[in-house]
C-alpha cells in the first residue's frame, strides 16, 4: 500500500533553520534519505515544491473561486513537498518519516493513498461502478 | 516538545501499537542488524537467533519504556549483550567477548542517533545475507523462507500467511536451513569469483520465485497473493542497489515492476481474476512501470546479450506500451519468445510464442505451435496446454473440440479461481 509522507513548515523554526543552514548540506541530507528509501525498494515517487511566495491559491469561501498571490495564510498551511512510499503498513510508513532529515518546526503528514478497495462495497452505485472499471469500460480511474 | 513526546507516547501506548511498530521497524532494518550481528558473532545463524530474542525483549519492553529513539541500535545492543550473556554462561570467555564487550561501551558512549553497524561494510554484509539466504545447499523451500525472515523482515507468521502454512512449518524450515547452513560450514562470506554467476542466478531465482508465488499463486483459494509479490520486487531492488553492474538485477527487478504494474487491474471487487484483455490500463501503476521502464534501460544499458529476465522484461515492457490487446506488437513478442527461448530453453516459453503468433497471424498458425509442443510430450499434465489449444479451437469455431480442452484444463488446473475460469470457459458458446 502507498502512503504520502507530506512534508510541511509549521514553525518559524523550521523556515529559519532552513536559512541557516548551508544549502548544500540541505541537498545532501535529503539525497541520503532519497537514496536509503531508493535501495530498501519502498519509494514510489516524491517531488519538492517552489518557495510558497511563488505559488497562488483558488479559494471557494465566495461565490465565485477566488484567487489570490502567495504566500497565504498561516505558516503551517506551508506544503513544502511530499514522498510515496509503497509499504507494508502505515507503521512502516511512519518509520521511513521518522528518518526524514528535518528538525524543529517541520512536520511529516503520513497519509495512505486510496485505491479501489477504499470504497464501500454494499453500495449499488459503487458496485456498478466498479464493475465498470474492472471491465475497461470508464477510460479514467 | 511537549506536545510531541505526548502524540509518541499516545502512539505507542498499547502493545498492540508497540508490535506493530516493531514489526515495521524490523521490515527496514532486519538485513542490516543481523548482518552487523553475523559479523560481530562471526556466526549467522547464531546472530539470527541472537536478533530475534532481542525483538522479543523489545516486544517486552517497549509498551512501558517506549519505542527508542534508535531501535534499530537497541536490537542490536541487547543483541549483542545477550551473545556475551550467553559465552559467560558456557564459561567461555574469550578475546572475542572481551572485544565485544569493549565495543559495545565505546557503542553507549557514542551518540545514540548513529547508526549501529559500520557503514564501510553494512553494504556488503547484507549482500553476504542474500547470498547465504539462497545458498544452494539449501532447498527452495527454505531459501524462500530464510530470504523473507532474514533478509525481508518478515515474522514467522507473515512468513506462514505468504505460503499458506502452518507457523510452527516455517519455524521448523528456518531451524533446519540454520542447522543445514552449519553443518555444511558455510562462510559468511561473498562467493568466490568462480561461483559468483551460479550463486547470483541461485538468488535471482529464489527472488523470482517468491514474486511467481504471489503473482499467480500456485495452489490455495486466492489468485494471487500481491503482497508477497510486493516483498519480492522490494527485496529484487534491494539487491539491486547492492549489485548495481548486474544487468540481470535490474532486468528481473523491471520483469516484476511491469508486471506488479498490473496487479490493481487484474481481480475484481470480488475477488475473480480479469484477463489481460478486459483490464482497464487507466488502472494499472504508473509509478511501477516507470520503475519497470527505468531498470529495462538499466539492465540493456550493462550488456548487450539478455539474460532471461531481461528477455521478460522487455515482453511485459511490449505489453505495457499497447493501450489495448489489439494494439500490441504480437509479432515483436513472438520475435522476444524465441529470444527468451534461447536464452532459457523451456516448453512455456514455447507455448507462450504459440499464444503470440495466434494473436499475430491467426488462431490456426498458432495452434500448429502449440500441437507441435503437445506432441513432444512436454507439458503433458499442466492445464495451460489443453487451456490455450481450447482458447484457440473456439476461435476457429471449432466449439465442441473447444470445451473438450476447457474441461481438461480446469480437471489439471491446482488453482481454484483459474479452475473456475477454464469451467466458466467451457459452458461458453464458441466463437472468435
Amino acid at each position: 500500500m502507498k502512503f504520502m509522507l507530506i512534508m510541511r513548515a509549521v514553525d518559524q523554526a523550521a523556515v529559519d533553520a532552513f536559512e541557516k543552514t548551508d544549502f548544500e548540506e540541505i541537498i545532501a541530507a535529503m539525497g541520503k534519505y532519497n537514496e536509503s528509501m531508493i535501495n530498501a525498494g519502498v519509494l514510489a515517487d516524491g517531488a519538492g515544491l517552489s518557495d510558497a511566495s511563488e505559488g497562488a491559491v483558488v479559494d471557494f469561501s465566495e461565490d465565485d473561486p477566488v484567487v489570490t498571490d502567495g504566500p497565504y495564510g498561516e505558516l503551517r498551511e506551508l506544503f513544502n513537498g511530499f514522498w510515496i512510499v509503497d509499504v507494508s503498513s502505515q507503521e512502516e510508513a511512519i518509520e521511513w518519516a521518522k528518518r526524514a532529515p528535518l528538525g524543529a518546526g517541520s512536520q511529516i503528514e503520513v497519509r495512505r493513498v486510496t485505491g479501489p478497495e477504499d470504497f464501500p462495497q454494499d453500495n449499488e452505485w459503487i458496485q456498478k461502478e466498479q464493475e465498470w472499471v474492472a471491465e475497461g469500460k470508464l477510460a479514467g480511474n | 516538545m511537549g506536545r510531541r513526546g505526548e502524540a509518541r507516547r499516545q502512539l505507542t501506548r498499547s502493545a498492540e501499537a508497540v508490535s506493530r511498530t516493531v514489526e515495521a521497524t524490523w521490515r527496514i532494518e532486519a538485513a542490516k542488524i543481523i548482518a552487523a550481528l553475523s559479523r560481530y558473532v562471526g556466526d549467522f545463524g547464531l546472530a539470527e537467533d541472537l536478533a530475534q530474542e532481542a525483538v522479543a525483549e523489545a516486544l517486552r519492553q517497549w509498551p512501558e519504556s517506549g519505542v527508542p529513539s534508535n531501535p534499530a541500535a537497541w536490537v542490536t545492543t541487547v543483541a549483542k549483550r545477550r551473545a556475551i550473556d550467553n559465552w559467560r554462561r558456557r564459561d567461555r570467555l574469550d578475546d572475542r567477548v572481551a572485544m565485544i564487550a569493549s565495543e559495545m561501551e565505546i557503542a553507549q558512549n557514542a551518540a545514540v542517533d548513529e547508526p549501529p553497524w559500520d557503514p564501510d561494510t553494512i553494504d556488503d554484509d547484507v549482500l553476504r545475507l542474500i547470498f547465504i539466504s539462497c545458498h544452494p545447499v539449501l532447498g527452495r523451500e527454505a531459501q524462500l523462507a530464510l530470504t523473507l525472515r532474514v533478509v525481508g523482515g518478515l515474522t514467522s507468521e507473515q512468513v506462514a500467511r505468504a505460503f499458506l502454512v502452518p507457523v510452527s512449518t516455517i519455524q521448523q524450515r528456518i531451524v533446519r536451513a540454520k542447522k543445514k547452513l552449519a553443518a555444511a560450514q558455510v562462510p559468511f562470506e561473498l562467493p568466490p569469483a568462480e561461483d559468483r554467476a551460479e550463486r547470483l542466478s541461485s538468488v535471482l531465482g529464489v527472488l523470482y520465485l517468491m514474486f511467481s508465488e504471489g503473482h499467480v499463486a500456485a495452489s490455495g483459494p486466492d489468485w494471487m497473493r500481491p503482497e508477497l509479490a510486493m516483498d519480492a520486487l522490494r527485496l529484487t531492488r534491494v539487491t539491486a542497489g547492492l549489485l548495481p553492474g548486474e544487468p540481470e538485477v535490474h532486468g528481473l527487478v523491471a520483469l516484476m515492476a511491469s508486471t506488479a504494474a498490473r496487479f490493481p487491474a487484474r481481480v475484481r471487487p470480488d475477488g475473480r481474476p480479469i484477463l489481460l484483455a478486459d483490464q482497464n490500463r487507466a488502472r494499472w501503476d504508473r509509478s511501477l512501470i516507470h520503475l519497470g521502464e527505468r531498470s529495462l534501460r538499466t539492465a540493456l544499458a550493462l550488456r548487450e546479450a539478455r539474460g532471461a529476465y531481461t528477455v521478460q522484461a522487455q515482453i511485459a515492457a511490449v505489453h505495457a506500451e499497447a493501450t489495448d490487446v489489439a494494439s500490441t506488437d504480437w509479432t515483436r513478442i513472438a520475435v522476444l519468445y524465441s529470444d527468451l527461448n534461447r536464452a532459457a530453453p523451456s516448453p512455456v516459453t514455447e507455448l507462450n510464442r504459440a499464444i503470440a503468433i495466434a494473436e499475430a497471424d491467426g488462431p490456426l498458425a498458432g495452434l500448429r505451435v502449440v500441437d507441435e509442443l503437445a506432441a513432444s510430450g512436454a507439458l503433458a499434465t499442466f492445464h495451460l496446454i489443453p487451456s490455450v489449444r481450447g482458447e484457440l479451437l473456439s476461435r476457429l469455431g471449432r466449439a465442441e473440440e473447444a470445451r473438450a480442452e476447457f474441461e481438461r484444463a480446469a480437471d489439471l488446473a491446482t488453482n481454484e479461481r483459474e479452475r473456475e475460469v477454464l469451467r466458466a470457459k467451457a459452458r461458453r458458446p464458441a466463437g472468435p
